[in-house]
């Protein structure tokens, strides 16, 4: 199915108010992010902005998650399995209410729970794995679409990656052992920014064609503009898609969305925001006048 | 050993409908009773043990109770990282059992030994380690293990070995199991070198000694009332295992001796040294090769009673 029968197919599934919601809910992450980047020093800045909008079209509109009983066996389960990029979701779970906005104020300190990855989920309501350990998130995953098979439940289970964690071995492991249990109700989304840290993705290993490369290991894939709302949450409604196989969604993003100076420049995988740059970044997204 | 494993664990999985096995393309005819009662909770997980261990933490985050099964080297050193942090760091309770510990797969070179497996999943938290010296003990360890809420490492033979145990022992995860009373020194062993370590107790008691012989099939938790007891009732302790001496039971033991200054008993340790193999040969030459055998851990013990 090409994206734009699918986006006409699901076009009840949300409306210009829905996206205009979710792009502001988008911008307004994405100032916080920036502000605990330089308030706590915490690096991976890149990272979090590329793929803030998949999270906010997850948490905002697409899984069937409940903030008030966040173990409920029959929900959907999201794995951020690029767990560098946990101050976004860190931000997101606050704002969605598994924990209070002021628990975020320990972030950086002293015992806090918030690692600069997700710690496990026996210490986070919302994380459902501690990831940090690129390639381990989607197989985790895999393990818990195969225990709602075996025991008879519908749950979905998304898994964000970064390209630079397609460098993994496990990573294609588990793409070959979902397409062989054709494990539809999964969804690998790959936050495909380009970069990993120190170099152009491309270049460090022969990761294009990357839509190819999972086409060709048993996924339906999609390839999307990783910050379209409305095609994000074409691409979302479309797992389970009736073919039987797992999804891999190849949402082409931009690292360090939404500002800038730090778009698409490698530096903002490890440099941290000084106070004036947060003011420059905070006036772009049009969070201060 | 391995067909007691397959029996087993099909019982169990009759009776738990949580218990899914996960192998590691090995075993397929050993689970054909298995798959036989519970299709829908047997997965043939491929050559691609990284992905399976994972997925075996994923599995016991949702409510099942996953059991990997594959050959020691490739459930331990292959995948250690998805050990520690899926399974071990999420407190997942996954039993992961390893089929041809030790020596056990001799003739098919270092890559399918396993004399570190020990040592190195005992360094991590949550972590139960447990080696059963015979069927009956492995029976008994698997259902203990599947009791447990967190990880479990089971290491255990490939087929062939002595039942040692008569009758079912007394069994508890961190306890040890008397096989043998004596009153003058003590041997202790964990996993199948065991019946290397009864026949070394034989040799000495022809030579006049009465061996006591304690059987640790959890290395970890240790069973300190236990050693407690031992080391303050024998003035000479042999720790045998199929294993390398770094950091398996004796080097635990040695770890708890060193913190203990009231024990005046001398601790002697048999185990595999700091070198792969690289002759061929069969599990029992290669026990021999280095020195895991009654000949030796008689004549050793021996040599150190006399000098004591």
């Amino acid at each position: 199915m090409t994206l734009a029968l699918i986006m006409e197919a699901t076009a009840h599934l949300h409306n210009e108010d829905t996206t205009e919601r979710l792009t502001e809910l988008a911008r307004q992450i994405r100032g916080r992010i920036i502000e605990t980047s330089h308030r706590t020093g915490t690096p991976h800045l890149g990272s979090c902005l590329s793929c803030v909008d998949i999270l906010v079209a997850l948490y905002f509109q697409h899984l069937a998650i409940d903030p008030t009983n966040p173990r409920a066996a029959d929900r959907d389960r999201f794995i951020l399995s690029k767990g560098h990029a946990a101050p976004a979701l860190f931000q997101i779970l606050a704002m969605r209410g598994f924990y209070s906005e002021a628990m975020l104020a320990s972030y950086g300190e002293d015992g806090s729970v918030f690692a600069e990855h997700p710690p496990t989920p026996a210490h986070l309501p919302g994380i459902e794995a501690a990831t940090g350990s690129l390639g381990h998130g989607l197989p985790m995953g895999l393990g818990m679409a195969l225990a709602g098979r075996i025991q008879g439940m519908n749950y979905r289970v998304f898994a964000v990656v970064s390209d630079g964690e397609c460098n993994e071995g496990s990573i294609w492991e588990a793409a070959l052992f979902a397409a062989a249990q054709k494990l539809e109700r999964v969804a690998v989304i790959v936050d495909f920014n380009k970069w990993q840290a120190t170099g152009r993705s491309r270049d460090v290993m022969a990761l294009d064609p990357l839509a190819e490369k999972w086409r060709s290991f048993g996924w339906s894939v999609c390839e999307i503009d990783g910050h379209d709302m409305r095609q994000l949450l074409a691409a979302l409604a479309r797992v389970p898609d009736g073919s039987g196989k797992p999804i891999a969604i190849i949402a082409h993003t931009v690292k360090g969305k939404g500002v800038s100076f730090m778009e698409d420049d490698n530096n903002w995988h490890y440099r941290i925001p000084t106070a004036e740059e947060v003011l420059s970044a905070k006036r772009e997204l049009g969070l201060l006048p | 050993m391995r067909n007691a494993f397959a029996e087993e664990i099909t019982s169990l999985g009759i009776a738990d409908s949580r218990i899914v096995l996960l192998s590691g393309d090995i075993g397929n005819k050993l689970f054909d009773r298995f798959k036989a009662h519970n299709e829908s909770r047997f997965y043939n997980c491929g050559v691609a043990e990284a992905n399976m261990m994972s997925m075996a933490a994923g599995l016991g985050l949702s409510g099942l109770r996953p059991v990997v099964y594959t050959i020691t080297p490739f459930t331990t050193t292959r995948c250690y990282e998805q050990i520690r942090v899926d399974v071990c760091y999420h407190r997942a309770p996954v039993v992961i059992v390893g089929t041809g510990a030790g020596l056990s797969y001799a003739e098919l070179g270092p890559t399918h030994h396993s004399c570190e497996d020990l040592a190195i999943l005992r360094l991590l938290p949550e972590m139960t380690v447990l080696a059963p010296c015979d069927a009956v003990e492995l029976r008994l360890a698997l259902r203990a293990a599947l009791r447990q809420d967190g990880p479990v490492y089971m290491r255990i033979g490939k087929k062939g070995e002595p039942i040692l145990h008569a009758t079912e022992p007394d069994f508890a995860i961190g306890r040890a199991i008397t096989l043998r009373n004596g009153a003058d020194l003590c041997l202790i062993a964990t996993g199948t070198i065991m019946s290397v370590v009864l026949a070394a107790a034989d040799r000495l008691a022809a030579a006049g000694l009465s061996v006591r012989v304690e059987s640790f099939p959890t290395v970890k938790p240790l069973d300190r009332s236990r050693l407690d007891e031992v080391f303050a009732s024998f003035p000479l302790l042999g720790v045998v295992e199929e294993h390398g001496l770094a950091g398996g039971l004796g080097g635990s033991i040695a770890e708890w001796l060193a913190r203990r200054a009231d024990f005046k008993g001398r601790l002697v340790t048999f185990g595999t040294p700091d070198e792969f193999m690289h002759e061929v040969g069969s599990q029992d030459y290669a026990r021999q090769r280095f020195g895991l055998s009654s000949e030796n851990i008689a004549a050793t013990m021996l040599r150190h009673w006399r000098a004591r």
